[in-house]
């Protein structure tokens, strides 16, 4: 018997992302790529690289500065069949185009009595880390969670980006897939290894609202997603050896939320820490806390906890910004504490 | 400066007219005129000033991001937009600005705080992330306040526009001759809230001189490939407010243009705007490679405004080799000790996050 070895390499989070969306532009003339500096420059966090060299201008396309105009337009071509890829680039700057968004892109399908398709794709920048300030270091995948309409995706490493963005480019639903800065495997800024892994050659799918378990325990859950969840792992296997075993699951999306996997590990463990690096209230710790509550409060042993950013914009300097972010050594603290 | 139109854009081009030329093709104000003649001295220190801060921050930023280049280390942290080449723009501008006299910058900020009087030391510390920083280390360098000069900056591209306008229907409504002074790139003229903007001014008669800074790019987007028309000359028209186009980075030019535009706006006109052809002699942030922009690289030392500018005023004798070396040596004592200054304020304890929320 021959065993077929599938073809994987080390690649970067970035690089997953270019290489699913060049696979399914090869695949599907229907699926083009707009947004600022998408071109040439291969996307100012490297979700485009390369694309331009090989589909050219045409299905490349660099825009002017203007998010409502472009990702209105994505709305557009997408509602007669194309399946656009808009990149907007940093999270942050939904504010000049949230209307097309929210209004538009996340409710059409629903106004129309699911008469209108939306099959698009709106990637954008996210998480802080790096000093960039408050109008660059924002997450805010709870802020559009929250709206009906999207699915949102944020993956944690470059396999799940691969297979994420080929299932958003399928998928019939416009898509938000956000990427943190900090997991993209950018060569000039700090990063974690995790940020490089094996991701095969060929075109493959992850499910959109499947959770992982990023790592099995028995004492603690921590419920994460996104650059988070690199923390976590980091901070389990260093937990490992004071005797602590900690159980990770990675949302990988918040709609639609993979509540059974959160349940099932929770019911396992009876000891919960929900870690996000978006704003604390109204959020995504919240959201799981209340699916705990609704669903049996009894499976926790202790109260939960939740480590987010407390809820003040992200501040610039270095001591400042760490002071509220979720790091290592609050997650590492916290599990203790759930412990204790 | 003459109302603009489609058809009639008042273009001025001084690459052949000589420094001193008249920046109205209409033939409106002559020189002597004009309200204030520029003193050359003080545009070239200003603008000196302005590269040698530019200059030593690029140092100091670069300095400490070895061996691995990583953007968030350092004593200077994230990103770093510079704007050497686009001294004219600001100094030339700020040169008939008035305390009290309000500006709101975009990204690349740094030659309007220090040409419209925001204090060298404070903003040193803030872009060093400082408890003495302008904003105690909570806005960084795209987001320094200083309300004493009515100055203030916003990293979303064009979102300074309705901003100034709002200032601007503060002084109207006050009854003061103060003028606002919303500055942002060429890519901005693409974004919604330039549009909105011109509209409201022109609509409510506001006291408002919209700037834009032509440097050719958006980040790796040429203006070929990001905008529809040549100039924005042609846009003001298009809203009913008087537009010239710069053609040249020419300091005096600025100044004469900027001029007329904020005499206007202060005797109670109305807005206009001036587009100012200037240079992003660097990249776009600090660590941006640049090869997206071929063969423009390659000119762009012999563009720089500010050796042909002492080069002009050496042969027109205002001013002299000693001189040069005198303002330069002035401008690098000043900054070093904003330096030393950011370098040996305290760094803010981290539960300082959580202050200043709410007022
Ligand atoms: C709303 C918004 N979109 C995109 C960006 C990202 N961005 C920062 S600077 C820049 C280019 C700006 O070009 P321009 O206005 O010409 O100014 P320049 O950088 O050339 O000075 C872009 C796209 C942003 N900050 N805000």
């Amino acid at each position: 018997m021959t065993v077929t070895e599938i073809p994987t390499r080390r690649i970067t989070t970035a690089k997953a992302m270019a290489e699913a969306i060049a696979l399914e532009m090869r695949a599907d003339p229907d699926v083009f790529v707009m947004g600022e500096d998408v071109g040439p420059y291969g996307g100012i966090f490297g979700s485009t690289t390369d694309l331009f060299d090989e589909f050219g201008a045409d299905r490349v396309i660099d825009t002017p500065i203007s998010e409502t105009g472009f990702i209105g337009a994505g709305i557009g071509a997408a509602i007669e069949g194309l399946r656009p890829v808009v990149e907007l680039m940093f999270v942050d700057f939904y504010g000049v185009c949230m209307d097309q968004i929210s209004n538009h892109m996340a409710k059409i399908h629903y106004e129309s009595g699911g008469a209108v398709k939306v099959p698009m794709v709106l990637m954008a920048a996210a998480g802080a880390g790096y000093s960039d300030g408050a109008q660059h270091s924002q997450c805010l995948w709870g802020t559009f969670a929250h709206l009906p309409g999207i699915k949102v995706v944020v993956p944690s490493n470059p396999y799940d980006a691969k297979g994420l963005m080929t299932s958003a480019i399928r998928d019939d639903n416009p898509v938000l897939f956000l990427f943190h800065k900090g997991a993209q495997g950018l060569v000039w800024m700090k990063k974690n290894p995790r940020s490089i892994a094996d991701v095969p050659e060929e075109a493959f799918t992850v499910a959109i609202g499947e959770a992982a378990l990023a790592r099995e325990g028995t004492d603690v859950t921590i419920v994460t997603l996104s650059l988070s969840v690199q923390h976590s792992l980091d901070v389990a296997e260093q937990l490992e050896a004071e005797g602590i075993s900690v159980e990770i699951v990675d949302l990988r999306s918040l709609v639609p939320l993979d509540r059974d996997t959160v349940l099932d590990s929770v019911a396992k463990t009876g000891r919960l820490l929900v870690v996000d690096e978006d704003y604390e209230s109204f959020g995504l710790t919240g959201e799981i806390a209340a699916v705990v509550a609704e669903t049996d409060p009894t499976m926790l042993k202790k109260p939960l906890r939740r480590l987010a950013v407390p809820d003040v914009p992200i501040p610039y300097a270095r001591t400042l910004e760490y002071g509220i972010l979720p790091t290592r050594e609050k997650i590492a603290a916290a599990v203790k504490d759930l412990m204790a | 400066m003459a109302m603009g139109s489609a058809s009639t854009v008042p273009v001025v081009d001084v690459a052949t007219a000589g420094l001193r030329a008249s920046i109205d093709p209409a033939g409106h104000r002559p020189k002597e005129e004009n309200m204030n003649s520029p003193n050359r001295l003080d545009l070239y220190r200003g603008m000196v000033r302005i590269r040698r801060y530019e200059s030593r921050i690029l140092q100091e930023y670069h300095a400490d991001k070895k061996p691995a280049w990583d953007i968030g280390a350092g004593l200077i942290p994230g990103e770093m937009h510079l704007a050497a080449g686009q001294e004219p723009t600001a100094v030339g501008v700020c040169a008939h600005l008035e305390k009290g006299d309000a500006i709101t910058a975009p990204h690349r900020p740094h030659h309007f705080a220090l040409a419209h009087g925001v204090d060298m030391n404070a903003m040193t510390a803030e872009i060093y992330g400082r408890t003495t920083g302008l904003c105690r280390g909570k806005g960084g360098h795209m987001h320094l306040f200083d309300p004493g000069n009515h100055f203030s900056c916003s990293g979303i591209i064009a979102e300074g526009y309705p901003v100034a306008c709002g200032q601007a229907l503060a002084f109207k409504r006050r009854g003061t001759d103060r003028v606002a002074v919303a500055v942002a790139g060429e890519g901005a003229a693409n974004q919604g809230a330039f549009h909105e903007s011109l509209n409201l001014a022109a609509l409510w008669n506001l006291p408002v001189v919209f700037v834009i800074e032509d440097n050719d790019w958006a980040i790796s987007v040429p203006r070929s490939r990001s905008t529809a028309t040549a100039s924005n000359a042609d846009r003001a028209a298009g809203y009913g407010i008087p537009g010239v186009r710069v053609e040249d980075n020419e300091v005096e030019v600025v100044f004469e243009a900027a001029g007329a535009a904020v005499e206007r706006a202060r005797s109670g006109e109305g807005p206009s705007l001036i587009e100012i052809h200037t240079l992003r002699l660097w990249g776009h942030f600090e660590g941006d490679a640049q090869a997206y922009r071929g063969a423009d690289l390659e000119t762009v030392d012999e563009r720089d405004p500010i050796p042909r500018y002492a080069t002009a005023l050496l042969e027109s004798g205002d001013l002299t080799e000693d001189r040069i070396l005198t303002i330069a040596a002035e401008a690098d004592a000043e900054v070093d000790a904003a330096i030393a200054f950011a370098v040996d304020s305290p760094v803010p304890a981290p539960e300082d996050a959580l202050l200043s929320v709410f007022a």
